[in-house]
């Protein structure tokens, strides 16, 4: 759509792309990504003037580690909702991944790098059990995935008996406090290295770019020969994976595997994991990533959460502002669109 | 097309239930004593007043996330009300009932006026209610309910019906009623079997998306409601865990989630089917962290069953017209 070079959409036809400098740049001016950079830097300002302790280092450490864990529950969605579909259990299987990682842990006294991975392929495998359902149903994946829900999170508090994993290895928790350069948390560093994966993923691999023609238009891509399904069971798994990473950086952070960490049956993510897809202009209907987008906008929605917090507006309210952001994030993408579609920019 | 009896929505769950209530009351008598009856249908009651929240919304082939934090912002504005304001219990329950239709109609008319998706719209309203509610209470329950209330809430009328067991009732018969008798309710049924034939045949298709999102407000502030009684105080975290329930009970009762579709005695059945399973972990003392994957475990079922006969029923049609 806009082509600023950060988003991959399929099928941009040629012309578009040799249209005139003051087209490009006028799109450039409306895309997602410039706009999320814009409001992340007015809202920058207007918080360290009301409040100097906004841009104190320890406040900025702290706004990394957080965004970190919001941008990966961001991707972990980005890639489900790519294919058009939902994965409503991006908590639950955050969680469980976690609390299999802690129990690896506690329990076996794994090293953490074995632990991580251990907690990393459970991720990956309820992911992939999720895509393998839907897949073999053929329905929705909004009420499968609202079922696993249930049932990855009912299994894991019945075998943990709702208890936390305290016993982590004080080497994984130094990672999640550590302070690269006095202010940059390693957390988000992965975060990071996890959206050039993904940007590469979808850009430049064939995988990628199957993964996006199939949320483009899942019978086309059959046609051309594309194996439809097994695309949408990685997609799941990816997500998984993704889910299973930020429930470890939250373990790493709190130095504990906590069962209760995303709420009542993972619900507590879901808002952030719509979020930042959602307001980085991943369409919901499949078929076009803005991974640049996604990151920016999980970054956005932690430095409102914080800057509101610092300025004691009541963190009673947080969630009531968070919901008319999403509201106002999607009627502005909806007027936006339909100024770009009149006059003809895309 | 009339169809035989064993090939209706609620005749599966039906007999689910019968069995179950057999199984069950052989291998523990007690199932059956008057007390755990009335305990029963407390559970059915409110958690039917949930369902059909849900069901009418997945009648038009959408979904409402915030049927849970429409319940409770209903629950504490209604506690609140009785507590804060000293509002006689009547008038304070029509209040509650008001907001949650506004409340409803916000998410209706967003809806149909933008074209944005009910799932992403009712996820932001979801958090804007739910902020709204702990927002007022601060997280701290509203515990002056007076007593009427809270007989109204856990007494029987008729020895072992509940007073609860009467709104559930009455919703549900004018909601079968609406689905299959009125012309509103076949333009919600048409809406969701249809949305581009319906608005073609003369309905008014967004009238019809915020009539029944009002409706679904309605009913799920209905329930947060009966719930203050039941519970005798105003919690912030009434509603925290409808989400589930709220589409087990309209799947197991045979609706279909593309809308067009949805059974209020299935529904009913659904409702009834989960409240005797949670019993049974309880009866037995089978870990209640298990009512979780039991939920999961019944909707995938239901889903899967719903999706056999509908292939099934494709193939019969087939061959019919070959």
């Amino acid at each position: 759509m806009s082509g600023t070079g950060k988003e991959q959409s399929v099928g941009i036809p040629p012309a578009e792309q040799a249209s005139g400098a003051r087209l490009t740049t006028l799109r450039i001016l409306l895309s997602n990504e410039f706009g999320l950079l814009v409001l992340i830097v007015l809202f920058a300002i207007i918080f360290s003037t009301i409040s100097p302790a906004f841009l104190s280092k320890f406040s900025l450490y702290a706004l990394g580690r957080t965004s970190a864990v919001n941008i990966m529950i961001g991707f972990s969605m980005m890639v489900v909702i790519i294919t058009g579909g939902l994965n409503l259990s991006v908590g639950s299987i955050g969680v469980c991944a976690a609390m299999f990682g802690g129990l690896l842990m506690q329990a076996f006294a794994m090293p953490w790098p074995l632990a991580v991975c251990g907690g990393l392929a459970m991720g990956a495998a309820l992911g992939a059990l999720n895509g393998f359902i839907i897949v073999r149903s053929g329905l929705h994946s909004f009420i499968i995935t609202l079922a696993t829900m249930s049932i990855f999170f009912g299994v894991m508090i019945f075998l943990t008996r709702a208890e936390s994993y305290r016993d982590i290895s004080p080497a994984f928790t130094s990672f999640g406090r550590m302070k690269l350069a006095g202010i940059i948390s390693p957390l988000l560093l992965v975060s990071v290295v996890a959206g050039i994966l993904l940007s590469v993923l979808f850009r430049y691999t064939a995988l990628g770019r199957e993964m996006l023609a199939t949320g483009a238009n899942e019978r086309a891509a059959e046609l051309s020969g594309i194996r439809v399904h097994r695309i949408i069971t990685y997609c799941h798994l990816l997500s998984g994976v993704l889910a299973g990473v930020a429930g470890l950086m939250l373990v790493s952070r709190t130095g504990a595997a906590i069962p209760s960490m995303a709420g009542q049956l993972g619900q507590d993510w879901l808002l952030p994991a719509f979020l930042g897809p959602v307001l980085g202009g991943t369409l919901l209907t499949g078929g076009r990533v803005s991974v640049l987008g996604t990151f920016l906008g999980s970054f956005l929605v932690t430095m409102l959460t914080t800057g509101l917090l610092l300025m004691q507006v009541g963190a009673f309210w947080m969630q009531t502002y968070l919901g008319l952001l999403l509201l106002a994030a999607v009627l502005i993408d909806m007027v936006r669109r339909s100024y770009l579609t009149r006059r003809k920019l895309i | 097309m009339s169809r035989r009896f064993w090939e209706t929505d609620w005749f599966g769950p039906l007999m689910v239930v019968v069995v179950a209530v057999a199984v069950v009351s052989i291998l523990n008598p007690s199932f059956l004593s008057p007390f755990n009856i009335q305990v029963l249908l407390l559970a059915i009651a409110v958690n039917a007043m949930i369902a059909f929240s849900q069901m009418i919304i997945i009648a038009i082939g959408q979904m409402n996330l915030s049927v849970g934090a429409i319940g409770g912002l209903s629950a504490i504005a209604f506690a609140g009300m009785l507590e804060v304001w000293g509002i006689p219990w009547p008038i304070a329950a029509i209040l509650a009932l008001a907001l949650g239709v506004l409340a409803g109609v916000a998410n209706g008319v967003l809806v149909a006026l933008t074209g944005i998706s009910a799932f992403v719209i009712t996820l932001a309203s979801l958090s804007v209610y739910k902020g709204v509610n702990l927002g007022i209470t601060e997280a701290q329950p509203f515990y002056k309910i007076p007593d009427v209330v809270k007989g109204l809430g856990n007494d029987t009328f008729l020895h072992p019906l509940p007073w609860l067991i009467i709104p559930c009732v009455l919703a549900a018969l004018l909601l079968w009623y609406l689905l299959n008798r009125l012309p509103l309710g076949r333009s919600i049924l048409a809406v969701g079997g249809n949305e581009h034939a319906a608005e073609l045949s003369g309905i008014s298709v967004r009238r019809v998306v915020i009539v029944a999102h009002a409706i679904s407000g309605l009913l799920a502030a209905s329930a947060g409601i009966m719930l203050v009684g039941r519970l005798q105080l105003g919690q912030p975290t009434i509603g925290d865990d409808w989400l589930i329930l709220s589409f087990a009970a309209p799947v197991i009762g045979g609706a279909i989630l593309s809308g067009g579709h949805v059974s209020v005695a299935g529904t009913l059945l659904g409702v009834a089917i989960v409240a005797i399973f949670t019993q049974v972990l309880v009866l037995f003392n089978i870990d209640p962290f298990l009512v979780q994957v039991v939920l999961g475990v019944l909707i995938l079922w239901a889903v899967g069953v719903n999706r056999f006969r509908e292939v099934r029923a494709l193939k019969h049609s087939a061959q019919v017209a070959s």
